[in-house]
C-alpha cells in the first residue's frame, strides 16, 4: 500500500515551543516537504531569524545560521555567493524583513540575489510581546497602538511585497495564507517554486505568507485563520504579484 | 633570488596581504581615508577567484562577513571610525557566533562624522569589544606600510587559529602614505580545516552557527569557553617592539603612526645622552603588560598618543601604580610633533 502521508526527514520529530494556533509550524514544516521531495536537505543553508523563529534549526535537519535582526539578506547573500553550489533561504517575520531590515531586504533583491525568502507576514512582533509591526493593519489593537494603528500616528501597512515586485532584480513573488487547507497547499506550492527558482539560478524569489497569530491578535485559533480570510487579505491582497 | 618589492599604500598593502593570506570574501563600503582599500578590492579579488561585494551600508557589509565566514570563507571589511561604529553589531554577533573574520578600521578623527584627518581615537572601542557582550577582538596595529601588509597576513591565521576576529587598526597617515613592500607570503596562507562550517549536511550531522543560548546557565558556559580561549591568546599572541629598554630612565609608549614619530624622538635624544626608550605594543589587545615591570621605581613613562588618554589607561593598569606616568595626546587633525616629545621629555627627565 502506498504511504501518502509521512514524517518528512528534514524534520526533527519533536514537539516545537509555537502558541497554540500559530502558523510557524504549518510553515516550518511545508519547507521541510520542499526541501524533502526536491532532494535538497544536504546542501540547503537556512538563515533562522530574530522572533519566535530564532530556534527554527531546532526542527530543521539541515545547516543553519542565525542572523542579528533584520540582517537575514545580507548573511545569505555572502554564504551563496561563497557556496553556490549550495540552495541558500532566509526565513523572516515582519519586523525582520519590512522594517529594521528593510535596507537589506531591498538590496539583496535588486541585487537579483540566487536566494529564496520565507516572509511570514503575521501583521504583529511575536516574541517580544505583541507591539506594532510594520504590517499591522489600520485600527489593530497591539501593545504600542492601544487604540490601534492610526495612520496620522503610525503609518500604513507596509506592502513589501509589492515594493519589492517594481525591482528588475526580482524573479518571483507570490502572497498566500494559512487560512484554510486549500490555501496550505497553495503555500506549499509557492515554497517549492522559489527553491526551484533558486536551483534554476532564476534570481530572488519571496512568497509572503498571512499567518495566524493568536495570542497577539487576542483571538481564538478559529477566530484567527477568520480574521485572516476576512480581514487581513483585503490589505494584503492574494495571488502572484511577480 | 630576489623577493618583489612594490610602492604601495597601507591601504593597498592591506588589500594585497589579505589576498596574499587566502582571502576569498571581501565586503566593503566606501569612507575615507580607507577607499583605496575596496577599490584595490573590487579590482583583485575576482582576478584572485574571491568574491567582491560592494555593500548597502556598513551593517550589511559585516553581515556579509558574518554569513561568509560561517561558509567557510576567508572574509574581510574595512572601514573607517563612523563606519566602524556602525559594524559594532555584527561584530558582536561575530564573536558570539566565534566566527574568524578581519575588520580594518583606518582611524579618522572623532567622536561623530569627525573630520577625516588621522587619529588614534577607536583605541577603547577596538580593545574593550566595541559592542554588546563580554567578548574581545585580536587588535594588531603596524606602524609602516610593510607592517601593514605582513600583519594582514598573520591576521587571517590568527582568526582561524582562534575562531575570532581581528582587527588591524591603523590611522589615516598609514593607509594614506606610500612605502616600498616586499612581497611574500606568511604563515597565514596555513590552512585551518573549518568542519563547522555551513556547507551542507551531506555525511554529517547539521551544523548551526549561532549566538543564541536560551536554556539557564548555557550562556554562562559559553561565555567562560569564550574567555578561556582569551585567557591562551593573551599568553600567546603578546606582539610588541622595544628599544633601549635596559638602561632607559623614561619610556615612550606609542603604537602605529605615533611610534614612528616617537621612535625619531627617541633617536634625537640618545644622541644628547638622554637616557630614553620606547616600547611600541604592535598587539593593542592582548596589550603587553609584561613588559611594563620597571626594575626601579625610578624608571618612568611617556605615553604618547592621537588621542586624549585612551592607551594610557592600559599603560597605568600595566604599571599598576609602581612608577610614574606621563601623557602626550592630541587628536582631531593634531599629531604630537617630535619637538613637542622632546620638549616633554626634557620637562620629565
Amino acid at each position: 500500500m502506498e504511504k501518502i502521508f509521512v514524517h518528512p526527514e528534514t524534520l526533527y520529530d519533536v514537539s516545537t515551543h509555537y502558541c497554540p494556533g500559530c502558523g510557524h509550524g504549518i510553515a516550518h514544516r511545508l519547507i521541510a516537504e520542499v526541501v524533502d521531495e526536491l532532494g535538497i536537505r544536504e546542501k540547503t543553508i537556512g538563515i533562522a531569524p530574530v522572533g519566535c523563529a530564532v530556534v527554527a534549526y531546532d526542527y530543521w535537519k539541515f545547516d543553519c545560521s542565525e542572523a542579528a535582526h533584520g540582517r537575514a539578506l545580507a548573511v545569505a547573500t555572502a554564504i551563496k555567493r561563497v557556496r553556490p553550489q549550495n540552495i541558500v533561504f532566509t526565513y523572516q517575520g515582519d519586523g525582520d524583513l519590512a522594517a529594521i531590515g528593510t535596507n537589506e531586504t531591498i538590496h539583496a533583491a535588486n541585487r537579483g540575489e540566487n536566494l529564496t525568502v520565507v516572509f511570514i507576514n503575521n501583521a504583529v512582533y511575536g516574541m517580544t510581546g505583541g507591539q506594532m509591526a510594520p504590517t499591522t493593519l489600520l485600527g489593530q489593537k497591539t501593545s504600542t497602538t492601544l487604540d490601534g494603528r492610526e495612520q496620522q500616528k503610525h503609518g500604513y501597512p507596509l506592502k513589501i511585497s509589492e515594493m519589492l515586485a517594481l525591482l528588475p532584480g526580482v524573479h518571483y513573488i507570490e502572497r498566500v495564507a494559512f487560512y484554510n487547507p486549500q490555501g496550505v497547499l497553495k503555500a506549499k506550492q509557492a515554497i517549492k517554486q522559489a527553491f526551484k527558482n533558486q536551483m534554476d539560478n532564476l534570481g530572488f524569489s519571496l512568497v509572503e505568507i498571512l499567518s495566524p497569530c493568536p495570542t497577539y491578535w487576542g483571538l481564538t485559533p478559529k477566530e484567527s485563520l477568520d480574521w485572516i480570510r476576512d480581514v487581513m487579505q483585503k490589505e494584503f491582497p492574494l495571488g502572484r504579484i511577480k | 633570488m630576489s623577493k618583489k618589492r612594490i610602492l604601495i599604500s597601507g591601504n593597498e598593502a592591506i588589500a594585497e596581504g589579505a589576498i596574499q593570506a587566502g582571502c576569498n570574501f571581501y565586503a566593503g563600503y566606501p569612507i575615507t581615508p580607507q577607499n583605496e582599500l575596496i577599490a584595490y578590492m573590487a579590482k583583485h579579488m575576482p582576478l584572485s577567484g574571491g568574491v567582491f561585494i560592494q555593500a548597502e551600508s556598513e551593517l550589511a557589509a559585516i553581515n556579509m562577513v558574518y554569513g561568509a565566514s560561517a561558509a567557510g570563507a576567508r572574509a574581510m571589511t574595512s572601514s573607517s571610525s563612523p563606519g566602524v561604529s556602525l559594524k559594532q553589531e555584527g561584530i558582536s554577533y561575530i564573536s558570539g557566533a566565534q566566527l574568524p573574520a578581519v575588520i580594518v578600521n583606518i582611524m579618522r578623527g572623532g567622536p561623530g562624522l569627525g573630520n577625516i584627518a588621522p587619529a588614534q581615537s577607536d583605541y577603547f572601542q577596538a580593545t574593550r569589544g566595541g559592542g554588546h557582550g563580554d567578548y574581545r577582538l585580536i587588535v594588531l596595529a603596524p606602524a609602516s606600510v610593510q607592517e601593514a601588509y605582513d600583519l594582514t597576513q598573520t591576521g587571517f591565521y590568527l582568526a582561524d587559529k582562534y575562531r575570532i576576529a581581528v582587527m588591524i587598526l591603523g590611522d589615516g597617515v598609514l593607509g594614506q602614505m606610500m612605502e616600498p613592500v616586499e612581497l611574500s607570503a606568511r604563515k597565514a596562507n596555513t590552512r585551518i580545516l573549518k568542519p563547522w562550517a555551513l556547507t551542507g549536511c551531506k555525511g554529517r550531522e547539521p551544523n548551526i552557527v549561532k549566538s543564541f543560548f536560551l536554556r539557564e546557565g548555557a550562556l554562562e558556559e559559553f561565555n567562560l569557553k569564550l574567555q578561556k580561549n582569551y585567557g591562551i591568546i593573551r599568553k600567546k599572541e603578546v606582539r610588541y617592539e622595544n628599544l633601549f629598554l635596559d638602561d632607559a630612565k623614561l619610556i615612550l609608549v606609542a603604537y602605529g603612526t605615533m611610534a614612528r614619530i616617537a621612535k625619531s624622538a627617541v633617536g634625537q635624544l640618545r644622541l644628547t645622552g638622554k637616557k630614553v626608550g620606547l616600547i611600541r605594543p604592535i598587539s593593542l589587545w592582548p596589550f603587553p603588560e609584561k613588559v611594563f615591570q620597571p626594575k626601579s621605581k625610578k624608571v618612568k613613562y611617556l605615553v604618547i598618543e592621537m588621542s586624549y588618554g585612551q592607551m594610557l589607561e592600559d599603560v597605568k593598569l600595566a604599571v599598576n601604580g609602581v612608577a610614574q606616568v606621563e601623557f602626550i595626546g592630541r587628536s582631531g587633525g593634531g599629531i604630537p610633533s617630535e619637538e613637542e616629545i622632546v620638549r616633554k621629555v626634557h620637562k620629565i627627565i
